[in-house]
């Protein structure tokens, strides 16, 4: 490999690259061969570096100065300044929103501050897309001193010891799952895993898959090796088409360097990976779904027992687990059962990635250690709410999680004490609220999507959640009873009770912990007919105050059905009936002359 | 429905598909990935292909289709835009940048408008959260997204 004086690596995560981060790269290189610095000079693509907000995100090594909101018309000064001159170009340098003074090191940023990025180790540091760096980072070792220094046994109390817990959502040991699958006598079994990750507004897998491929390729291979089993399958959704080719590329080096493949390290042990698509179902996260799909079936779920461990893919034990959990694995054997052991709480050992979004101000993906408060990563490593607005919940587990508020903020997550408050872990989506949120809205949110993915096969979630979402359409509509409160919570109850898989057992989780969380806002639109939050259209008016209106015209012209009339410097007016109550004219106006009643 | 003459050059690219997949039962969504990318959609016409090739019924082919939010039975516009229903995008709006798309190209979600050229649909988390909310058209995605910006959007087309 040649030696570079100064790296440069630019996100080439999804978020990035829809905002021109190619063409970053592209200019960079360019700037770099106008300057004549091809050997000095090395432009990285790397994975997602988290903070999503001020993408696209170009790091400078070895000073570690990061520039946030850079766009390809920078790529020169950034050359000629900052490597030339050797001179930092502050106006790209992230402000404190706090201090408002410039911080360059990313080190020095509250939004890094607190992280402890184990899952996320490689993410934003190498090239994705070329093993030698992940091999320089220890990559393929864990497997090398598994395969050569221990049993299936051995390796497997290291995992159960470092109390490694699945990070798609449930939650089970899995050194457990390991044991389970091994005892299990089978010439055949698979290693499975879960890339399907359908939870809207969760990133963290894709973001490791297209970020640091490598490290999940070699945690599967050491699952093989665990549970005596050379086959390994991903099942990935089709919509992560960066993460399919990254993957693609990895597959196809680390066989060619002996990793994958045929007695890998000569020590007799085969182990290939293959992929398979997922084709929209948000069901086939859920493992026995996952199964039928690969196995070109309908993804949908069956009763347990049998679990996969005994008799999952072509009948075959079978080991599922998510990305993120293998993503931790080769930490664990470098590192240690007592190292992981020793960061978070008692029964929910490590960390966990979550996928920070919403009304917050730092978007991005974060890795933290199990124990820290909502309060610390929604406004210390989050920043806070948006515009100045009022914290109002936070959402997380995505549709089988429940929205928590403002008492839940100081309690330490882990996976049991979220699932105390009514909530659950997930996959680690943390959407952030604010007061013009209706609550309400937001269960008929999630309970659309769980009535859009229901496979259908029993009936308390294929009926249940369908007249689940018919009572909160009618509360939001303002025609509901009080009678219909004690309908929803009942049937919410019976469907969580009786549902075939973790959909349905999870699905009214939206409706209840909002109900016990915002009962005051149930109520109001209820029995007062009001959305206190001002979300609900057909509970809302909008109206343009006539003492404050100076007739600026900027509300009618920004109006998409004409329904604003009023003349140059005279209060305008809105015809209620026309108005399709979108609230753009609210947005516009400067004079706060319009509000809804 | 009205029949539909699938071209024999995009049928025999079908056929070999199904042969590359050693006719194997259990490479069906594969297969229907790959039949996708070929016709732009998966019709009865294709599916019936399918189901010979691979000699399972057209009825399992059909449940398989019809289950899987990915795979499309209608056409889709020239210009497929996809409106990010992801929960991060919704508090942030998207609700709004969809009805909008909605209103003037006077479809509903799953639709093409009559001259082919633009359907609307919605999709769940494309993963850009913090460019929320989020439109895709085609290949090209575009980045906080309010509802007088779709006019514009729209434009880039027309």
């Amino acid at each position: 490999m040649a030696h570079y004086k100064n790296h440069i690596l630019v996100c080439g995560g999804t978020g990035c690259r829809a905002s021109q981060g190619e063409e970053i790269v592209e200019n960079l290189k360019q700037a770099v061969a106008d300057n004549s610095l091809e050997n000095d000079i090395q432009v990285v693509r790397t994975g997602c570096f988290g903070f999503c907000e001020k993408g696209p995100i170009v790091k400078m090594i070895p000073d570690n100065t990061f520039y946030v909101s850079v766009t390809p018309e920078d790529a020169g000064e950034i050359i000629s300044e900052h490597c030339v001159k050797g001179r930092k170009v502050e106006r790209m340098l992230f402000t404190d929103p706090e201090t408002k003074e410039h911080v360059s090191d990313s080190k020095d940023m509250g939004f890094y501050k607190k992280q402890i990025r184990i899952a996320l180790r490689n993410c934003g540091f190498i090239n994705p897309e070329n093993i030698d760096e992940y091999v320089a980072r220890d990559g393929y070792g864990a497997l090398g001193k598994v395969l050569t220094e221990m049993t299936p046994e051995e390796a497997i109390k290291i995992i159960k010891d470092s109390g490694l817990r699945g990070r798609g959502g449930g939650g089970f040991p899995t050194g457990l799952k390991w044991e389970i699958t091994n005892q299990v006598e089978n010439d055949e079994k698979y290693v499975v895993c879960n890339a399907d990750e359908g939870d809207p507004g969760a990133f963290m897998d894709r973001s490791i898959l297209e970020g640091d491929p490598h490290s999940v390729l070699e945690a599967m291979a050491i699952c093989g090796y665990c549970i005596g089993g050379s086959n390994g399958l991903i099942y990935i959704r089709a919509e992560y088409p960066l993460a399919i080719d990254r993957l693609k590329i990895a597959i196809e080096q680390a066989r060619e360097l002996g990793v994958l493949g045929k007695d890998i390290f000569g020590t007799g042990f085969d182990f290939d990976v293959e992929l398979r698509y997922g084709a929209g179902a948000f069901v086939c996260g859920e493992e026995t779904s996952l199964i039928h799909s690969m196995e070109g079936l309908r993804g949908e779920p069956t009763v347990k027992p049998p679990f996969p461990s005994v008799s999952g893919y072509k009948g075959k034990p079978t080991n599922v687990n998510n990305v993120e959990t293998f993503a931790n694995i080769p930490v664990i054997i470098n590192e240690g059962a007592e190292y992981f052991a020793s960061i978070g709480t008692e029964k929910s050992k490590g960390t966990k990635v979550f996928a920070l979004a919403g009304k917050i101000n730092n978007v991005g993906l974060i890795e933290v250690p199990m124990g820290i408060t909502l309060r610390e990563v929604i406004f210390d490593i989050g920043g806070g709410i948006k515009d100045g607005k009022k914290f109002k919940s936070v959402q997380t587990g995505g549709p089988s999680g429940g929205c928590l508020t403002e008492k839940h903020l100081d309690i330490p997550i882990d996976y049991d004490n979220l699932l105390a408050c009514g909530s659950m872990m997930g996959s680690g989506g943390m959407i952030v609220m604010d007061e013009d949120d209706c609550m309400v809205s937001v269960a008929k949110f999630y309970l659309d999507f769980t009535v859009e993915e229901s496979c259908g096969k029993c009936a308390p979630c294929r009926v249940g959640n369908k007249r689940l979402y018919e009572i909160l359409d009618k509360i939001t509509q303002g025609k509901a009873t009080e009678e219909d409160l004690g309908i929803l919570r009942n049937l919410g109850n019976v469907i969580k009770d009786t549902s075939l898989c973790g959909l349905g057992q999870t699905s009214p989780n939206p409706v209840l912990s909002t109900m016990d969380n915002f009962k005051d806002e149930y109520m109001a639109h209820v029995k007062d007919g009001k959305c206190p939050a001002g979300q609900c259209k057909d509970l809302m008016e909008y109206v343009i105050s006539e003492e404050t209106c100076v007739g600026c015209t900027l509300c009618s012209r920004v109006c998409p059905v004409d329904a604003i009339a009023g003349d140059k410097k005279q209060p305008h007016v809105i015809d209620t009936v026309a108005c399709i109550k979108c609230g753009a004219c609210m947005d516009k106006c400067k004079f706060n002359a319009i509000s809804i009643q | 429905m009205a029949e539909i003459k699938l071209a024999d050059s995009k049928v025999q690219e079908l056929k070999d598909v199904c042969k590359k997949f050693e006719y194997d039962k259990g490479e069906l969504i594969n297969v229907l990935h790959a039949a996708q990318v070929i016709f732009g959609y998966l019709p009865a016409e294709v599916q019936e292909i399918v189901a010979d090739e691979l000699k399972v019924n057209i009825a399992h082919v059909y449940g398989v289709v019809t289950f899987y939010s990915f795979f499309t039975m209608t056409p889709k516009g020239e210009h497929p835009v996809s409106v990010c229903m992801g929960t991060a995008c919704y508090v942030r709006g998207a609700e709004k940048v969809l009805d909008e798309f909605k209103r003037l190209l006077d479809v509903k979600v799953g639709e093409t408008t009559p001259d082919g050229k633009f359907s609307v649909s919605s999709l769940r988390c494309v993963g850009a959260c913090g460019l929320a909310p989020v439109v895709t058209v085609g290949e090209k995605v575009y980045g906080r997204v309010a509802p007088e910006d779709v006019k514009d959007i729209l434009s880039e087309y027309n």
